[in-house]
């Protein structure tokens, strides 16, 4: 299974150096479990939702952190065996002064390439929380069958 | 600019086994409005105290039912903590706060000494 993370468009060395500091960022994350964001503010980043994946013998479920949008502001698709996430959250438009730009605004997509078949007219995504959830359930096919001896 | 500075211990030890969110804060004529990301946290596992001119915000993630065996995880299952040191002139007692979809909403009244005010000249 792959997971890959969405890289829009690269403008040369600039933007390079921003990913690296990105991801950088992402480790010290990892390392100090807390966040930098304050710090290097979000604007070098883009925003890649955290996702989990999950299966158990009937499907796989696929949750991804999405707060504070509009359930018809996500898009889910499945092509080929691979599920894309995707959306835009908008900035609402104000008057007010603002100071802290934590919060990421603007497009995301997460593409998920699933380990095995699943039965697409049986997909099912709830949003709750700001959690999106995904059941897809798994194809005949591909389903564990215990074999019978005669 | 200080109004809401965020207190610097939050994010040195005492913090370990919590999640920083992230979060915006914005000033119109007569409040502010913090807006912090909390997703998997609901009404019920939010707390909110004022206590000693701090604004405590503490997130408890609603626990993901059991759903099979992880393949791959991104998501962390700590809860969510934040402290922010309140300017004086918000009026404590009419903050309001609300949570959908993960997304709380504070708003910090500002006292009415504080609010711009027109005067009549006569």
């Amino acid at each position: 299974m792959s997971i890959v993370r969405y890289r829009p468009f690269s403008h040369g060395d600039l933007s390079n150096a921003f990913d690296r500091l990105s991801s950088l960022r992402e480790e010290f994350d990892r390392v100090f479990n807390t966040s930098f964001d304050p710090l290097f503010g979000s604007s070098f980043s883009r925003w890649n939702p955290a996702l989990d994946v999950y299966q158990d013998k009937e499907k796989f479920t696929v949750v991804a952190e999405i707060p504070g949008m509009k359930k018809e502001e996500i898009e889910i698709s499945l092509h080929d065996g691979a599920l894309t996430i995707s959306g835009e959250r908008k900035r609402e438009e104000s008057k007010d002064q603002g100071y802290g730009t934590e919060r990421f605004f603007g497009k995301f997509q997460r593409t998920v390439t699933l380990p095995a078949a699943v039965d697409a007219d049986k997909v099912k995504a709830s949003y709750k929380d700001g959690l999106l959830e995904i059941t897809l359930p798994k194809a005949e096919e591909a389903k564990p069958r215990q074999i019978e001896l005669n | 600019m200080n109004t809401l500075a965020q207190r610097d211990s939050t994010s040195t030890n005492e913090s370990a086994a919590y999640l920083t969110p992230v979060a915006d804060i914005a000033s119109s004529g007569d409040a502010y409005v913090l807006q912090v990301e909390m997703p998997g946290v609901d009404k019920s596992g939010l707390e909110l105290t004022v206590e000693n001119g701090e604004l405590v915000i503490v997130g408890h993630r609603r626990r993901i039912d059991s759903i099979g065996e992880p393949l791959y995880r991104e998501i962390r299952t700590n809860d969510y903590r934040r402290v922010y040191e309140l300017d004086p002139s918000i009026d404590t007692g009419k903050i309001n706060a609300r949570i959908d979809q993960g997304l709380l909403t504070v708003t910090l009244p500002k006292a009415e000494t504080v609010k711009p005010r027109k005067i009549a000249v006569e």
